[in-house]
């Protein structure tokens, strides 16, 4: 597996994949790289499940009785899908990959700030997606990702408590890796990299840190008290057993609309390294991006009422959880303008990185506009539970977070494995994933205007049409994302290597070999110049 | 396949404004979507690379154009924000006079009472511009009652009762569906809301032959469950009489004063420790699990009914 027999050369420069061998190296390993690369293969398996739950739900939804599956399995599938995609795949994408891998390399230091916590969280997740695969085993889960209550608490007779016990494990993963990146982007940054020449990616991971830090406790707790109810019936949410019905749906989204951010503000990081790269251009308004970050992750926390506005909450709730949640949409549009702007005069390349970010840009704008229809009150009447929302969010976290994945995934594959992929094939999936997205959801926002509600197992027949349109282009995304799964393991072995900076990119992970040693720097280096300093001879600055 | 219109049926009087704003912000995201995709086309092309070593000036950001599009943004989202706060608020409450329907779900289907007693399932007539109050609650998990073609859909929880109102403007029949995940069969939890011209639902109400109203039903249950025992209608007994309490406020022991509405009523059934009314000792024993949903829902039907009797003179009583 060595990369080192297949090259001619004899003196192959020691970095952190050949520095050593075996299944130990790799398990015990405390290498931020190498725990990097361990969350890169475990969130890949996860996708590869939950997209096949994806496929098997588009295939039954062909026809309006059902094509494949009974009732009871589809809801297994719609509930696993979320929980895998979101909870083992989303959460942990960007930040435990990515942020994983370059954190430590962006702020300049030899590795995170508690190496062996770093390898204890991707246990954690492990041990977490082992309980969620159980009770996918086991006869599977159906009480939707939302698991609400009294339905998952008392009514529902599948695998909650695994499933329960599996997301309560994971989030401590989640915490651990934030807790891990504040401390790190505090207290060990080079010489010189003050908070403001901090490459943006670092803002958006510290503003991701300290939304999993603050939010996920909330999480365990309410899946403690769920998992509670349903096995030793304390009557909390169940009305039966004395409960509130609520109370669940009120603690749920209050980690999990910010946990929203935590998929996105990191994909958002990710577009405000490559733009400025591809344009050879400092990012539009440093401070405003940084801030606007910032911005985004406290006003997350303020906004769960949004998903609550048809529950018979207080129509002044209501009128209030609406003007807080229009109130995120400006710091969003902020960033879309000052990445746009980031083109103007710039030295535009479309290498691949460069083509998912843009498709970020687009897709998000539509994503982030279809939240203003269910923001504002009288539209989210109709509109809430139908496939509307399905499509929305999928914007944000399909064509937002996944986009700005790959797009960071291509960014950083020269650094992270050393070897470059076809930028030609890479460039063809990133439009065939643009494309196929669309085509799959945009279906689904006419489905959700007409009425069709989410979760239907079957449908009236005059909604086929759009679900057979939908299915269709499914079938394209799933082809665009299998292209990038074959070239990125073919690079692995066959792909030309890359030299240390291959997109002409600044950033101090740029200024180490490609792959980085184990050590990361020879030298700690020192900073001089503000980040992005494209501009030639002058370190860009105020 | 069959073919699928582009926007479901207008058939409530709120529909064609709901659809006002939904086309707005439609226009709205289409705008923003085509002027980003335009912009970016457009300095994709312009500023294409034309050889690798550019080296493009730097351009550090500009403060007026930041708060340009700040602005923007927020001038637009405080108009939908009022906009739609405004329609929303304007729709919150049902209009006096309106026809007060119950409804209960269940796993997994919809019933419905009329207040002259004729009951339905996975269907509910109605009539043709006259504005419709249902009082909803459920018997198990969370449900949703949704109506596309009026744009107004409520969730229906176990043990609150949550309101919603609607006037048909369009004779037809129309889906109702569940949009509250509540199980296996969700997806089969769904029904017909029928609008008929007032004269044909008067027909409908007199052919489905109700052996009684809610309202004698509940006084039924009343009976049976010994509720007069003590709830005598002069005042006298252990509990107060129940003549012209429902809609008026209560003091409670406790100080505080409530008003009797439908979840006063109905928490007094199930857990009455709480509610003890003011003068009174808190000897009510509770209902909870006597009573299905469909009792409450006569219960309160009756009382609603007595609320608006006067309360009899205590003296009266005594003679």
């Amino acid at each position: 597996m060595s990369t080192a027999t297949l090259e001619p050369r004899v003196h192959a420069p020691r970095n952190y994949l050949n520095a050593d061998y075996g299944w130990k190296s790799w398990l015990f390993t405390l290498d931020h790289k190498r725990i990097a690369l361990l969350y890169l293969v475990s969130i890949t398996f996860f996708f590869i499940i939950g997209g096949s739950f994806a496929v098997l739900m588009r295939i039954h939804l062909v026809e309006p009785q059902g094509a494949l599956v009974q009732p009871e399995t589809y809801n297994k599938l719609f509930t696993l899908h979320g929980i895998v995609m979101i909870f083992f795949f989303l959460i942990p994408s960007i930040p435990a990959v990515l942020g994983n891998f370059l954190v430590p390399l962006m702020v300049g230091a030899r590795d995170l700030a508690f190496p062996r916590l770093n390898l204890l969280s991707w246990y954690i997740y492990i041990v977490g997606g082992m309980f969620t695969l159980y009770s996918a085993i086991a006869g599977g889960v159906d009480t939707g990702w939302t698991f609400y209550t009294p339905y998952s608490s008392t009514y529902s007779n599948t695998q909650v408590t695994a499933v329960a016990i599996g997301v309560f494990i994971t989030g401590f993963s989640s915490i651990l890796t934030g807790l891990n990146f504040i401390v790190t982007i505090h207290k060990m940054r080079a010489p010189g990299l003050t908070w403001f020449r901090m490459p943006l990616f670092l803002w958006a991971m510290y503003a991701t840190s300290i939304i999993m830090v603050l939010g996920t406790p909330v999480l365990a707790i309410t899946i403690f008290l769920l998992a509670l109810e349903h096995l030793f019936h304390v009557g909390i949410f169940s009305p039966a057993l004395g409960g509130d019905p609520l109370l669940f749906q009120h603690l749920f989204w209050f980690y999990s609309h910010p946990a929203v951010y935590i998929m996105i503000l990191p994909a958002m990081g990710v577009v405000s390294e490559i733009i400025p790269c591809f344009a050879r251009k400092r990012i539009f308004g440093y401070k405003i991006v940084a801030f606007s970050s910032v911005a985004i992750a406290v006003l997350g926390f303020l906004v769960w009422g949004h998903h609550m506005f048809v529950t018979g909450q207080s129509v002044y709730a209501g009128l209030i959880f609406s003007m807080l949640s229009f109130l995120v949409a400006i710091p969003s549009a902020i960033k879309v303008f000052n990445w746009t702007s980031t083109l103007y005069k710039g030295s535009i390349s479309y290498d691949a990185p460069m083509l998912y970010a843009l498709g970020f840009i687009g897709l998000f704008t539509m994503g982030g506009l279809t939240g203003l229809f269910l923001a504002s009150l009288a539209t989210d009447v109709h509109l809430n539970g139908t496939y509307f929302i399905v499509a929305h969010f999928h914007y944000i976290m399909v064509g937002g977070a996944v986009m700005g994945y790959l797009g960071g995934i291509h960014f950083w594959w020269p650094k992270i494995s050393g070897r470059k992929y076809p930028n030609m094939w890479a460039g063809i999936a990133a439009v065939i994933i643009f494309i196929g997205f669309n085509l799959t959801f945009f279906p689904q926002f006419v489905l959700g205007y007409l009425g069709m509600p989410r979760r239907y197992a079957f449908y009236p027949a005059e909604f086929q049409v759009l679900n057979v349109m939908s299915s269709a282009g499914a079938t394209v995304l799933g082809v665009g994302y299998l292209i990038p799964l074959i070239y990125l393991i073919w690079s692995m072995r066959y792909g030309p290597i890359s030299e240390p900076n291959p997109w002409g990119a600044t950033g101090l992970e740029w200024k180490t070999s490609s792959p980085p040693p184990t050590e990361n720097f020879a030298e700690i280096p020192v900073v001089t110049e503000e980040a992005y300093a494209y501009a030639p001879g002058e370190a860009a600055g105020d | 396949m069959q073919s699928f219109p582009f926007q479901p049926d207008q058939a409530s009087t709120i529909a064609k404004s709901v659809d006002q704003l939904y086309f707005f912000l439609t226009a709205v995201t289409l705008f923003f979507t085509g002027l980003i995709f335009s912009v970016i086309f457009y300095f994709m092309i312009k500023y294409r690379r034309r050889s690798p070593d550019e080296r493009p000036k730097a351009i550090e950001g500009s403060f007026p154009l930041e708060v340009l599009w700040t602005a923007i943004p927020t001038v637009i989202v405080a108009l939908i924000f009022v906009w739609s706060s405004t329609l929303y608020f304007r729709n919150a409450e049902p209009p006096k006079g309106s026809l007060e329907i119950f409804v209960t779900g269940k796993q997994w289907m919809w019933k419905v009472e009329h207040p002259e007693g004729q009951r339905e399932i996975n269907e509910m007539h109605v009539p043709l511009g006259r504005p419709v109050k249902l009082t909803m609650t459920s018997e198990d998990v969370i449900h949703d009652f949704f109506v596309p073609a009026f744009r107004v859909k409520k969730d229906v929880l176990p043990g609150r009762y949550t309101t919603m109102w609607f006037e048909a403007t369009k004779v037809g029949t129309f889906h109702l569906f569940c949009a509250q995940y509540c199980g296996a069969f969700h997806a089969g939890m769904i029904g017909s809301i029928i609008v008929q011209e007032p004269d044909e639902y008067e027909r409908w109400l007199a052919g489905g032959a109700p052996g009684e109203s809610m309202e004698q039903a509940g006084a039924k249950v009343f009976q049976a469950n010994g509720c007069p025992t003590c709830h005598l209608a002069d005042g006298t007994g252990l509990g107060p009489s129940l003549l012209g309490v429902y809609g008026n406020p209560v003091k409670l022991t406790t100080g505080q004063i409530v008003t009797a509405d439908d979840a006063y009523v109905r928490q007094h059934i199930l857990n009455p420790k709480v509610t003890t009314v003011f003068g009174y000792h808190s000897i009510m024993p509770s209902f909870q699990g006597q009573l299905t949903e469909e009792q409450l829902n006569n219960l309160i039907a009756y009382i609603r009914a007595l609320g608006k009797a006067q309360p009899m003179p205590k003296e009266a009583g005594k003679q």
